[in-house]
């Protein structure tokens, strides 16, 4: 029987091939066949979802609510040390100074990753914006945030941190990062689905001791993480209360 | 337990007031009109027991109250209760989380040094297999014309 493997369409695009060289490790090491899928959009990620077609997924937090409550899975392991943050950035010249100084009708870019379009405007509150009374432009991924932005067709830009960071220099140098998050409990998961979680404990084992193998390391490596780390079931419940308080 | 506030932890002039929680206990606190500006980006986090009493916090609770983290575990979340604040919403807020829902408020919270600040609060109840088990406690950064809102409204409801 093969299984099958998606990873969030977050996922950096530098860091594609990664999960490919993840995906024929983990085979190599759990003697299980796994197919690697990849979606481009959340739309088509939910659709697979939806039709039972996945067993195994690096899920955006937003969706791990429906995945354990809706679908039955349940969370492996997290990124050691790393956890999701976001960026609202405006145009190095923006008069922009403070969120607080945004009005409605505000031109807000971002994709349609949930979870960092969530915090981002939680962030934006502060100036009583709300998804009702700004100007939304919907980009197909961060870096077109920012090239909005450096175009002047968007007042503000919401990013996901990792990808701000990895922005190159020259356009990083043209923006202005008016707040980042500091939330440090909000995290992608390495989640099973019901038709593999006999194989749940093996499956944990092997990924907990990746940093340690020989290969595992590199792997680790090519996907910017150092190693993984267990999350327990509480744990995953109390990240689906807390996105469930932040979804208001 | 929940003791009085104690004058050496004050920063500034304060007054004193004694608030009855709704188990019939009191406390004296002692507040100031010192307000500590809610910081940009960040979240205040924690969970209690069903008879919140508080079980985890994160750092930016214990910046932001002043108390540390070993105050807090173990301590009832109304420790964090300022006199300005109406006791009808927090009777709205039990009343609504024990029926199973979210609640959301705006509140003004009482830090240990007396001074306060302002939480866009979101409270929901940890259900465990079908039970209550606790409730987590989200706090946001509120909105200035809706802090304003609040210091006009709440006044009226004590």
């Amino acid at each position: 029987m093969s299984y099958m493997f998606t990873v969030s369409p977050d996922f950096a695009p530098d860091r594609l091939s990664g999960w490919y060289i993840f995906n024929t490790w983990l085979q190599k090491q759990s003697a299980e066949a796994i197919h690697l899928e990849m979606y481009n959009h959340y739309h088509d990620l939910h659709q697979a979802i939806a039709a039972d077609k996945i067993d195994l997924i690096y899920a955006n937090p937003f969706d791990a609510a429906m995945l354990v409550r809706e679908k039955g899975f349940l969370p492996l392991v997290r990124a050691k040390g790393e956890s999701d943050e976001a960026i609202i950035a405006v145009n190095a010249d923006s008069n922009i100074n403070d969120v607080a100084d945004l009005k409605p009708n505000t031109r807000v870019a971002f994709t349609d990753d949930p979870d960092v379009r969530l915090m981002g405007m939680i962030m934006l509150e502060p100036a009583d914006l709300h998804a009702g009374n700004i100007v939304p432009l919907l980009s197909d991924n961060h870096v077109l945030v920012a090239k909005h932005l450096l175009k002047g067709e968007a007042d503000v830009g919401i990013i996901l941190a990792e990808a701000y960071d990895n922005l190159s220099g020259m356009i990083k140098k043209q923006l202005r990062i008016l707040v980042r998050s500091q939330i440090s409990v909000i995290y992608h998961s390495l989640m099973i689905g019901p038709r593999l979680q006999s194989r749940r404990d093996d499956f944990q084992k092997i990924l907990l001791e990746m940093d340690r193998d020989e290969k595992g390391g590199g792997v680790l490596n090519a996907l910017g993480f150092s190693a993984w780390q267990r999350i327990e079931d509480e744990e995953m419940e109390f990240m689906i209360d807390l996105m469930d308080t932040l979804n208001t | 337990m929940i003791v009085d506030m104690k004058p050496e932890d004050i920063v500034g002039e304060y007054q004193e007031a004694t608030l009855t929680y709704c188990d019939g206990k009191s406390r004296k606190v002692l507040y100031t009109q010192l307000e500590t500006p809610y910081p940009d980006g960040k979240l205040i986090v924690s969970t209690t027991t069903p008879d919140g009493i508080i079980s985890h916090v994160n750092r930016a609770f214990v910046e932001m109250s002043g108390y540390t983290e070993a105050e807090l575990l173990g301590a009832p979340h109304c420790i964090l209760r300022h006199p300005d604040m109406p006791a009808a919403a927090f009777k709205d807020l039990w009343d609504t989380v024990l029926r199973g829902e979210k609640w959301q408020g705006f509140v003004k919270n009482l830090r240990k040094d007396g001074g306060y600040y302002w939480v866009k609060a979101t409270v929901i109840p940890n259900v465990r297999g079908g039970k209550v088990v606790g409730f987590t406690s989200v706090r946001r950064k509120p909105s200035r014309s809706k802090v304003d809102e609040c210091i006009a409204l709440y006044p009226t409801l004590i």
